[in-house]
């Protein structure tokens, strides 16, 4: 059957699996390398080949306690920087078990022939990176973050999808999953997707479906994030009656190119490079006295965009800052941070070891994301308490365990794709060993999954995806951005209402089945509305200053009413409360203070 | 790459691209698409793509991180493969025209898509992962920085066929010859100090096809967008194997 034609979900060709992963990315590749070697029959349906998933964009590393740079090194302390970083909001018990099975996941990573870069014992070699110490915050800087030169991302991917290989995984590549299906006992069955080379749709039931999509950059106009960062799995959970959770706070990488968006990591600051002004001035010393251009990111982030909105911005618009490298030997430019240098020539035409890089704090990564227990189980809300979904898993950005709570600390990321990736392959494992049907859906189940598809298909007239697209993105931009007022967020939030019609009744005008890119990018579309309208809202009824969410109106953190996760369900557009765990298991929770670096 | 262009200083550039959709056409075809681009900023192909897709909705070509780090868009620009967002029109644009089409060599799905199925055969007959026989440490396994200084300019291919899809020996024998991307990668592992397969991977290569339809013609050096040598890794391997033979 063919993507082009007005489907009944009665005649849909059905697939069988134990287990499917949807995406193809860090996440997505753990968990069905753990699935593969446990010889289920499982598929990873990729909208692109594998490697070009967006975790080959990841630069500076995966942080994590191995006691290379350190041998006093300690996991707690990582923790601490972590709990310390996501402003209170991350969930301790899950920040510690990262923390704590982190050094057990690297090494497996290496095993698997990931080319990290080594130290002159033949050990992997750590940097430093922003908000890392020592002793809980009071021994210092740590060099923590486990590298492979500047393209750890690229070769943790590669290596991922090698070892797949090597394991016999099944890959469906080049195929777009269009929605979850879920039938009346609110149990996912799996999801109807297409093979975008032949535009063949099926009904492929699962018993365990593992979001693992990755995160929505493309929300905003200007974002680091690759063009298929459409926040596809958020858009199936919400369009499922699934909540999303702290869905408000986006991180602002402080080095996007200016003008492009394209990363620089922070691995630069991390080898000596640092900030300056218009006037030459290292800010940072001022905003993070101690830390400097290593303070956190939505810390590093704020500081540069007041200097810009105080006059002291850089270049004939004063709407940019320099990340100068100059004064660093061209040997550590060059062999540490080669794609770095490749991407400034490229991109902002200048080579950093001469000159400085001109940057913006840009839209990186999604804090928020589908809310998850420690084994990748996809949570709900009922009455007030939390209750596992059946048959549905998610993992990695797309994901929000939390481990990131309100800031992530960079190479958390990629820490956080393979530890949970991992966790939410093994606890697939065990529970289907243990005896799991599939799961029976109906007619009706299978047509509400195909509801968006047959609208595409029937339109005849409408807006179309690049309009709709860029309408959006500057609405998020310019209301959504670093810093955030309420009616400024107020007016974005009425502008995404207005538009809602218009996307989920947009045009396809090429209704072709090979290889049809207008269909994806379309469908892609409605994924990045949804996690945009669930951004403003949340982001408006979260009234105070939190991690990466900085109100210019509520300008204070507030315990008392907001040490809270958000959670928002789309059908109601209501943003309920959630309790943050403060209940590690092998340590004692660290309770908030004042966040100083 | 930013959704948004200035609308001032614009100058129009004639995209003349490879059009071909199995459901509708017998035959491919060339389509002139008239673009407007800013005058005073050097766009990336890739950009260029974008802006024509918002004429030619069908238009269909692969892209993903817009930052040559992916190998999603490789194609032939002007003549030569290579990747759309990181190749600016400066370099690509003659007399005001953009010529796109598809890599060479491989089959064409739809317009610049082809079909990647036999690089990637190529590219998994090389065992293209680490093997070992030891069980795997504690801690990581040790490399010195030496050692590891072997994988530079190896490990950092992207697979976008770029390389393969210039080469004559592969569009000659796609199914026998490696091509150069696979062997690059082959190189890889055999040089890793970590794996404990050489001897295999290079008895694998032992015939007359796998490695040495090289012809050494070097269309592989010239086109790899992300500057590394398949070239040399290949002549590597043939010392490797001549040594070996003696």
């Amino acid at each position: 059957m063919k993507v082009d034609e007005i489907i009944n979900g009665k005649d849909l060709p059905a697939m069988d699996f134990d287990s499917i992963i949807i995406g193809g990315g860090g996440a997505g590749m753990r968990a069905s390398l753990q699935l593969a070697e446990s010889g289920l029959n499982i598929a990873v349906i990729s909208k692109v080949f594998p490697t070009r998933s967006h975790t080959v964009s990841a630069q500076g590393g995966i942080t994590c306690a191995i006691q290379s740079d350190d041998p006093d090194d300690d996991w707690r302390w990582h923790m601490f920087d972590t709990v310390k970083g996501s402003d209170y909001i991350g969930d301790q018990d899950a920040i510690e078990y990262m923390c704590n099975e982190g050094p057990k996941a690297v090494f497996e990573l290496e095993h698997m022939g990931l080319p990290f870069s080594r130290t002159e014992d033949g050990r992997i070699y750590q940097r430093p990176f922003g908000g890392q110490s020592k002793d809980y915050g009071k021994g210092g800087q740590a060099s923590r973050t486990c590298a492979a030169a500047d393209r750890t991302g690229h070769s943790l991917l590669h290596t991922l999808y090698q070892a797949n290989l090597k394991a016999g995984t099944n890959f469906l590549n080049e195929w777009f999953a269009i929605d979850l299906v879920v039938n009346s006992n609110e149990e996912i069955t799996g999801i109807v997707a297409f093979e975008i080379e032949s535009g063949e749709i099926f009904y492929i039931r699962s018993k365990a479906t593992v979001l693992a999509t990755g995160g929505a950059g493309r929300i905003y106009a200007s974002t680091t994030n690759a063009l298929i960062n459409s926040g596809d799995g958020i858009g199936m959970a919400l369009r499922a009656g699934l909540p999303v959770q702290d869905i408000e706070m986006w991180q602002f990488h402080p080095t996007g190119i200016y003008g492009v968006g394209t990363l620089v990591t922070e691995g630069c600051r991390g080898e000596g490079g640092y900030l300056i002004n218009k006037d030459g001035e290292r800010f940072m010393e001022q905003y993070a006295p101690i830390t400097k251009d290593l303070a956190s990111r939505d810390v590093v982030s704020r500081s540069m965009a007041l200097e810009i909105l105080e006059g002291r911005g850089c270049g004939p618009k004063g709407d940019h800052i320099e990340l100068k490298m100059d004064h660093l030997e061209p040997g550590v430019v060059h062999q540490r941070l080669p794609g770095v240098t490749e991407l400034c020539k490229a991109f902002a035409h200048v080579d950093p070891a001469v000159e400085p890089i001109p940057v913006v704090p840009t839209c990186h990564y999604m804090m928020g994301g589908v809310p998850t227990n420690i084994n990748g189980q996809v949570i709900t809300l009922k009455n007030g308490s939390d209750t596992v979904v059946s048959g549905l898993y998610a993992a990695g950005e797309v994901a929000c365990v939390s481990v990131h709570g309100g800031n992530r600390l960079g190479g958390n990321s990629l820490l956080d794709l393979v530890v949970f990736g991992r966790a939410t392959g093994k606890h697939i494992e065990e529970s289907l060993k243990q005896g799991v049907d599939l799961k029976k859906s109906s007619e009706e189940d299978i047509n509400r999954a195909l509801k968006r598809l047959n609208n595409l298909n029937a339109s005849k007239q409408g807006k179309q995806t690049a309009s709709l697209k860029r309408e959006m993105q500057e609405n998020m931009q310019n209301n959504f951005g670093v810093f955030r007022r309420e009616d400024l967020m107020e007016k974005g939030i009425k502008d995404l209402a207005n538009t809602r019609e218009e996307v989920e009744n947009m045009y396809l005008e090429d209704k072709s089945t090979i290889f049809n890119t207008a269909r994806v990018e379309a469908l892609e579309m409605q994924n990045l509305f949804e996690v945009a309208e669930a951004t403003a809202i949340t982001a408006n009824e979260r009234r105070e200053s939190r991690g990466a969410h900085a109100r210019v109106d509520y300008p204070e953190r507030d315990d008392n009413n907001w040490l809270k996760h958000s959670i928002y369900f789309s059908s109601t557009k209501s943003v309920l409360k959630r309790d943050v765990n403060f209940r590690p298991n092998m340590v004692k929770a660290f309770q908030p203070e004042e966040r100083k670096y | 790459m930013s959704a948004t262009i200035p609308l001032k200083e614009l100058k129009p550039l004639i995209l003349s691209v490879y059009r071909f959709d199995p459901n509708k056409d017998k035959k491919a075809y060339m389509q002139d698409i008239e673009i407007e681009v800013p005058d005073n900023k050097d766009l990336m192909v890739l950009d260029v793509l974008h802006l024509a897709k918002e004429k030619e909705t069908s238009l269909s070509f692969r892209r993903s991180c817009a930052e040559g780090v992916c190998g999603s868009d490789g194609m032939n620009i002007n003549g030569k493969n290579g990747l759309a967002c990181t190749t600016p029109l400066s370099e690509a644009v003659k007399r005001n025209k953009l010529v796109l089409r598809p890599m060479p060599g491989l089959p064409v799905i739809r317009d610049l898509i082809v079909d990647m199925k036999q690089f990637f055969n190529q590219f998994e007959k090389v065992k293209p992962y680490l093997i070992t026989k030891d069980d795997a440490p504690e801690l990581e396994r040790k490399q010195s920085p030496a050692e590891r200084e072997k994988l530079d300019g190896l490990y950092e291919c992207i697979l976008c066929g770029c390389c393969s899809t210039a080469c004559p020996s592969f569009w000659w024998n796609p199914d026998k010859f490696l091509g150069p991307a696979a062997l690059l990668y082959s190189l890889r592992f055999i040089v890793d100090s970590r794996d404990q397969a050489t001897e295999e991977r290079l008895d694998d290569l032992d015939d007359a096809f796998s490695l040495y339809r090289c012809h050494g013609i070097m269309n592989c050096v010239s086109v790899c967008p992300k500057g590394l040598n398949p070239a040399e890794a290949i002549s590597n391997i043939r010392k490797k194997l001549t040594n070996r033979n003696r």
